[in-house]
């Protein structure tokens, strides 16, 4: 319902931009890879494909954080436990189609279980050879988490770094646990080899192409759906969450409420993005827990400028690129480059790259317009402009409290 | 140095007394001659207990070389020598002053024939005769031998020695150890309850497995003793692994308390959580790291004291680090806490990489002093030295911030702020300085926590990696209110971790310690002792 009346209502200008992008992408990156020879300069090389489809699932999960942090204000430490949570689920769907092709060609078992003497397979496998069921854990399983995390956190008021740091102690637990061979994921070396998909070749470049055309239009269908959540009456109750929660409590609203809804839908499409993710990279193993991976996501969202749909995605796209790049061409310096970008933004570019850019174009605005117009008294547009940028920034320290 | 220089005034006479003892060389130099004439076994026991019974330390090497068959008698003449080989030519050693005395090629010896039952006998006789060593040490180390091998036939010799020991220690355990072998003997049955029993007082792992078989092959009220000794060292050794199990809390706990206590001061007093934390104490370890390596260089006779060098300088460039990223960093972002946790996590990757370039990724490896190494035991429990130092040093650290809290005019001024920012500026506290110098001691006080955790762990770049999120669970946990806070959330996180680790394994233990503190703080938001106030956030 909401999303009928985003789309009646007309999609703002920039979103509709980055939509083409992403629809034009799922059709073109597939037909430069497949169609085009690989003698023409415009063939797309098989490794930029995968590399590609990762961005897009770093984006999916850039964009499901800034949904809780950019709009809720809920900065979450642990993101990264949901995001392999879901891969964690595809990557048991995936496991369960190697069948007896296995090392051990075992037809019930996975290897890593045949290794470990398991003599049948754990109850909370069942199902997963069924891929309707893994897409349902895909959603259930980061869903049910951040549903029960949120429900005991948001009622019991604990905010603010607290909430970060225990999230970050969620995963980090989380981590530990799948770390543990007894667990029946794998232990420390994960869920890989994977055969095939819905019967598709994994290996194949056709499927890999069309793994990028579905990671593209999820992409897609995340923009829409977090455009329409925060454009809709919720969205806004979110916001005042985000910039006066007492405030908003005392109007009568119920802050956990919507807090837990932001935060378990959040979960959930990251949930998604890490189901996309383990196809196109291979591999699923407890490192996606660790603490350190969360917070990463965290500056790709701050880079690209929380609390707007397009700067998530371009900041995950900008910083895994420069990562990529990084990590080949100097890779000593890496870790020196994203400790600066970490520093740099929360110093100079509190808003990331879209903020800033908006901020820009509202002062060059407000510049222009005095000419045009009669000089007014009221506070000029550009202080409005700005205000209204700034919510959240409330000047001057506060206590520990 | 002392201890050292004792040991050998107790040992060189020992080793020298051979060729000292010279008064009865006639006599013993009788017995050992009769060796050539010795054909028959019995013979030779006869012999071995002739010596024996002389109780002079002199026999030692004579029985030790029959014992390994070096005891040779020359053909041409039969006299008795300790013969070491050397090729073809074997050396020969007069067996009582110890001296070189010739050679003779092998063809021109007989050895001194010895069996099994021998060398058993040898080895009884042998340690008899430590029984009546000079040094107390020696005799306890006889009688420890003779504790965990008990031989009935050894119950002259201690029943001789215990009565002339004077040393209470070695006597006690010299009428433990005549109990353990009372217990294997077929002495009358109330002799072995008795010995049981006292082998039961005793709590001692080592004496189970000797209760066991008297218990599977004795009847009556023997068997129902044993059964009794049995079960009653079991619980001792249950309370001492409860024991056990405290003490490595506590351990942990003061490794925390130091990790988390820093922590807790800057997020008390200027709401900001320090990502960096944990590299503030990886920088301490790399401060003591250098400075070892520059006392070891420069002067290696002080590298007892390179910790006590170690500490200031830590604190120092710890501390400086930390009010340079408060001066340009923090104070930007002020009123943003996340913010900061963001700029200071890239801080700490800076760092992080920074030592990795400059000392390499690998693990350096940092001495303990001679006073911190070692162990000593209670009862059965193990003690390390550097362990107790680690506890002592962290209450120590802990005790010198609650004096800088309560009772300096910088103390009052932290709390101030801490409990009201505005009120406390008002006042004319300036605000900037207490959090500059504030961030400036947590930073300073994780350096010097660097310096202790170098002593327990390995040092590399990622050693603030590894204590960081457990210090921010004992922040959470024990709350900003107060320190006792945090001494209270580190001992009892450490203690909660080593409780569960038997049970639970280390992992899912910590696991479940996580959990716990996740749930904790749904029912106290702000920790064990939070502040209180009117205020409503935002």
């Amino acid at each position: 319902m909401i999303a009928a009346r985003f789309l009646r209502d007309g999609i703002d200008r920039r979103i509709g931009l980055l939509l083409a992008i992403l629809l034009a992408a799922a059709v073109l990156v597939p037909l430069l890879n497949l169609a085009v020879p690989p003698t023409s300069s415009f063939h797309m090389p098989t490794y930029l494909v995968a590399l590609l489809g990762k961005y897009l699932c770093y984006a999916m999960l850039a964009l499901s954080l800034d949904l809780v942090w950019g709009y809720c204000g809920i900065l979450s430490l642990g993101h990264g436990a949901f995001f392999a949570l879901g891969g964690y689920a595809m990557g048991m769907y995936l496991m369960r189609q190697i069948g007896a092709r296995g090392v051990y060609g075992n037809p019930d078992l996975p290897d890593f279980m045949v290794f470990l003497n398991w003599k049948e397979l754990p109850w909370y496998w069942y199902g997963f050879d069924q891929f309707w069921f893994a897409a349902l854990m895909v959603m259930l399983a980061p869903g049910l988490l951040a549903f029960a995390f949120g429900w005991l956190a948001f009622r019991s008021r604990v905010t603010g770094v607290y909430l970060s740091i225990i999230t970050q102690a969620m995963t980090y637990a989380l981590l530990l646990a799948f770390f543990r061979n007894d667990m029946g994921f794998g232990g420390n070396n994960g869920l890989t080899d994977f055969k095939d998909i819905l019967g598709f070749n994994l290996q194949a470049r056709a499927t890999r192409a069309a793994l990028f055309s579905i990671s593209a239009l999820m992409l897609s269908g995340a923009v829409i759906i977090t455009a329409a959540l925060v454009s809709s009456k919720y969205g806004k109750l979110m916001i005042a969450v985000r910039d006066a929660e007492s405030r908003t409590r005392f109007l009568g609203w119920r802050p956990e409420n919507i807090k837990l809804f932001a935060f378990t839908i959040s979960a959930v499409m990251a949930g998604i993005a890490g189901a996309l993710y383990v196809p196109q990279v291979g591999i699923i193993n407890p490192s996606e827990f660790s603490p350190a991976n969360s917070i990463e996501i965290v500056i790709w969202t701050a880079v690209g400028g929380r609390g707007t749909i397009l700067g998530p995605v371009i900041g995950a796209v900008a910083v895994n690129w420069g990562k990529s790049w990084f990590t080949a061409a100097m890779p000593e310096l890496w870790l020196f480059a994203l400790g600066g970008l970490f520093i740099a933004v929360t110093l100079l570019l509190p808003k990331g790259i879209v903020g800033t850019w908006d901020e820009w174009r509202a002062a060059r605005r407000a510049r222009r317009l005095p000419n045009e117009l009669a000089p007014v008294s009221e506070p000029s547009l550009a202080e409005a402009a700005a205000r209204t940028a700034r919510h959240s920034i409330d000047p001057g320290p506060q206590p520990a409290e | 140095m002392k201890i050292l220089r004792a040991l050998c005034m107790f040992l060189l006479p020992l080793l020298l007394l051979p060729g000292a003892a010279h008064g009865q060389d006639a006599s013993l130099g009788a017995i050992v001659a009769k060796f050539a004439d010795a054909k028959k076994f019995d013979q030779t026991e006869a012999l071995v207990r002739e010596l024996g019974a002389t109780g002079d330390p002199a026999v030692r090497p004579v029985l030790e070389a029959l014992a390994e068959g070096n005891l040779h008698v020359r053909k041409a003449d039969g006299t008795v020598f300790i013969v070491s080989e050397a090729g073809k030519e074997m050396k020969l050693i007069d067996p009582l002053s110890g001296e070189t005395v010739g050679e003779a090629s092998s063809s021109a010896m007989k050895k001194v024939r010895v069996n099994n039952g021998l060398r058993r006998l040898i080895r009884d006789v042998l340690s008899a005769l430590t029984l009546g060593a000079k040094s107390a040490n020696v005799r306890m180390a006889a009688v420890n031998t003779m504790f965990a091998n008990p031989d009935p036939e050894s119950i002259e010799a201690l029943d001789a020695a215990i009565e002339v020991e004077t040393d209470p220690a070695v006597k006690s355990r010299m009428e433990q150890a005549r109990a353990a072998a009372v217990v294997l003997s077929d002495r009358p049955e109330k002799d072995r309850i008795d010995a049981v029993e006292l082998l039961g007082s005793l709590g001692d792992r080592g004496v189970l497995s000797l209760l066991a078989t008297v218990e599977a092959n004795a009847e009556g009220d023997l068997k129902q003793a044993a059964a009794n000794a049995t079960a009653k060292i079991r619980s001792v050794l249950a309370a001492w692994d409860v024991a056990q199990n405290v003490w490595f809390g506590i351990s942990l706990g003061s490794v925390l308390l130091l990790a988390a206590i820093g922590l807790a001061i800057t997020f008390g007093v200027m709401g900001v959580i320090n990502m960096a934390h944990g590299e503030m104490v990886m920088v301490g370890a790399y401060t003591t790291f250098v400075v070892q390596g520059a006392v070891r260089a420069f002067a290696p006779a002080l590298h007892d004291w390179s910790l006590a060098f170690a500490l200031p300088l830590a604190f120092l460039v710890a501390g400086a680090i930390g009010v340079a990223i408060e001066r340009g960093i923090i104070r930007f972002l002020y009123g943003r806490p996340l913010e900061t946790l963001l700029a200071t996590w890239g801080v700490s990757l800076v760092l992080q990489q920074a030592v990795r370039t400059i000392f390499g990724p690998s693990n350096r490896e940092v001495g303990n002093p001679s006073w911190m190494s070692g162990s000593f035991e209670i009862g059965h429990l193990a003690i390390t030295w550097n362990r107790l130092w680690i506890v002592a040093f962290s209450l120590g650290v802990f005790a010198l911030l609650l004096f800088i809290f309560n009772r300096t005019a910088w103390g009052l001024h932290m709390r101030a702020v801490t409990q009201n920012r505005r009120m406390a500026s008002s006042m004319g506290i300036r605000t900037p300085w207490v959090d500059a110098f504030t961030f400036g001691l947590g930073s300073g006080i994780a350096g010097i926590a660097g310096v202790a955790l170098s002593q327990v762990g390995n040092v590399s770049p990622n050693l603030g990696q590894g204590y960081i999120i457990d210090s921010f669970m004992v922040v959470v946990f024990g709350g900003v209110g107060n320190l006792w806070g945090t001494l209270l959330g580190a001992f009892s996180l450490g203690v909660a971790n080593k409780f569960l680790e038997p049970y639970a394994g280390a992992v899912l233990g910590k696991i479940i310690v996580l959990v716990l503190i996740i749930l904790f703080i749904q029912k106290r938001p702000r920790g064990l002792f939070a502040l209180k106030g009117r205020s409503v956030e935002a």
